[in-house]
């Protein structure tokens, strides 16, 4: 079944962000959809990056002042 | 995983900001994808030991242990992670450590003076050389 978990790493810095979005998807299954939220700015750029190292999909950013909100889904397998 | 998305870091200083420095650029490098692993070998093995892990001095500016302290309380200001939340990030993330077996020898340190907990494997230099052949990013820290 597919679930949606969400990572709250506001006021985290470097390199909590993208460790604790990499926690999250080793935890995961396909189909999933992982929602990370926060505020560290260079993390908005990076973890894109980790998404596409990993093969994963990036469904969407959304700013809201100073914060994100980045939506990751875990690939069905074929 | 692709052939080369690996990272191989020795850490041979033990001093506060250079163990950091590691341990970010490990946990960094896992989350990206890679396959990590980090060799503590001399100065850095010293940090190995029980309750030893963030007790290295400021590899400048220490001043007696004032330059540390300010570092601290700045890192602590800043929020970041702490040194030992830090390996254990690592660890869990499937990240490798590896403690040099000879510096175990010369300096007398012993397995159970060390954080066995957390340390994959005892090894020398072959399997260093190994792992770096085999790596993308390679770091003497």
């Amino acid at each position: 079944m597919t679930k949606c978990s969400k990572i709250d790493v506001l006021g985290e810095t470097c390199p909590v962000p993208l460790v604790e979005t990499r926690k999250a998807v080793r935890k995961s299954s396909p189909g999933d959809i992982i929602e990370v939220i926060g505020n560290h700015p260079e993390s908005k750029e990076e973890i894109p990056m980790a998404v596409d190292e990993l093969g994963l999909e990036l469904l969407d950013i959304e700013e809201e002042g100073d914060q994100w909100k980045i939506r990751i889904k875990i690939p069905e397998e074929d | 995983m692709a052939e080369g998305d690996k990272a191989t870091l020795i850490v041979h200083s033990g001093e506060f900001d250079k163990v950091y420095s590691a341990l970010i650029i490990g946990t960094g490098a896992l989350s990206m994808g890679m396959e990590v692993s980090i060799y503590f070998t001399f100065w850095g093995l010293e940090r190995l030991k029980k309750n030893e892990l963030d007790k290295g001095p400021l590899s400048r500016m220490n001043f007696f242990g004032l330059g540390k302290w300010m570092m601290k309380r700045k890192l602590k200001k800043t929020n970041v992670r702490e040194m030992d939340k830090l390996l254990e990030d690592f660890h869990e993330l499937g990240g490798k450590i590896l403690a040099c077996d000879m510096t175990m020898d010369i300096m007398g340190v012993d397995k159970e003076d060390l954080r066995e907990e957390v340390i994959t494997d005892y090894c020398a230099v072959g399997t260093y050389i190994k792992e770096a052949k085999e790596s993308d990013v390679t770091l003497f820290i």
